[in-house]
């Protein structure tokens, strides 16, 4: 391969090299490594849930900002205190409310967001289902035989 | 009539877009807006006894949570040294600093506190649910949050939403 051949090769490899990039590592646990194997992997998971409210579209285990530091060590802190997943989700919104969880709960405000793609699916689904019904039924009228006494006519007439 | 309903989809988008515009995604509304003050227990800033938030009761206040090594505060704060200058009691939360950057600060720029509550760890912040100083809440006689501003205080915050809210308080 010529080096022109190369560099093309390298540069339509770039992104699968970029995706092949390990993510960016877990933030360090800060209080004590004193959770145990299954709560690690309940702070790993609530830390993912978690949004930084400073940082807008990253969660606390993306963020270093000193606001998602805190909120990790008090996850940290309280899933060592031996509270659960429930507990820790209600005290963060109590504080700073449901914009805090990346998966807003189902309540009242919320029913439009979570119902909100099934209805548009329904709608869209409804217009198509018109519109395949609508080219059936356009296929199905055939065109009339022609009357011949009526053609007849129509040349008769055309004739000087 | 065929481009009738995409046209209606597309103002129907456009109206939500609008209204997303005039909306500052940094302002998250505070839960707490109807709440009592959380509670707290915590050291002052040159006097000796300790402050909660029973003493927050008994008259409207601004609590204002600061820091001196917060920029938007050097912005609200020849505000609060006027609203304190006409008789606004305001307690000041100095939020993960230290007595010595405070004392020096206020020296420096003026105190509009009538006390300064020392929050060095942020624990109050964090029950609070302070995001970013400067936040300011407002306490009526009762101790309950009525109104959270967040950034800083401005004439218009103060003028069109916060005086109001004071002056029903007292009537």
């Amino acid at each position: 391969m010529s080096p022109r051949h190369w560099a093309l090769a390298l540069l339509l490899a770039l992104p699968v090299l970029a995706a092949a990039q390990p993510q960016a590592e877990e933030p360090p646990l800060t209080v004590q490594a004193t959770l145990d194997a299954g709560q690690q992997e309940r702070y790993r998971r609530l830390i993912h849930e978690l949004r930084c409210l400073v940082c807008q579209n990253q969660t606390i285990a993306d963020s270093n900002a000193p606001l998602a530091q805190d909120l990790r060590s008090q996850v940290e802190r309280q899933i060592a205190e031996g509270r659960s997943d429930d507990d820790i989700r209600h005290y963060m919104t109590a504080r700073y409310g449901d914009f805090v969880l990346y998966k807003p709960p189902v309540q009242r405000n919320t029913v439009f967001l979570w119902a909100g793609p099934f209805l548009l699916l329904l709608g869209a689904l409804a217009i198509a289902l018109r519109q395949l019904l609508r080219r059936r039924n356009a296929a199905a009228i055939t065109p009339a035989a022609p009357d011949p006494q009526a053609l007849q006519k129509l040349l008769d007439e055309d004739r000087p | 009539m065929r481009f009738l309903i995409p046209a209606a989809l597309l103002v129907v988008l456009l109206v939500f877009l609008g209204i997303g515009l005039t909306r500052d995604p940094r302002e998250v509304p505070s839960p707490l807006v109807g709440k009592p003050a959380p509670a707290f227990d915590l050291a002052l800033l040159g006097e000796p006894q300790r402050y909660t938030q029973d003493d927050l009761k008994g008259r409207p206040v601004l609590v204002n949570f600061w820091a001196s090594w917060c920029a938007g505060c050097r912005v609200e704060h020849p505000l609060l040294v006027k609203l304190a200058g006409e008789g606004v009691e305001i307690i000041g939360m100095d939020y993960k600093d230290t007595d010595e950057a405070a004392r020096q600060w206020l020296q420096r720029h003026g105190n509009p506190y009538r006390r300064v509550v020392l929050d060095a760890q942020g624990t109050a912040g964090l029950d609070w649910g302070v995001y970013g100083v400067p936040e300011t809440f407002v306490l009526d006689a009762n101790g309950t949050i009525v109104y959270k501003q967040i950034g800083p205080m401005t004439e218009q915050a103060w003028t069109e939403k916060i005086r109001p809210l004071l002056q029903g308080q007292k009537s």
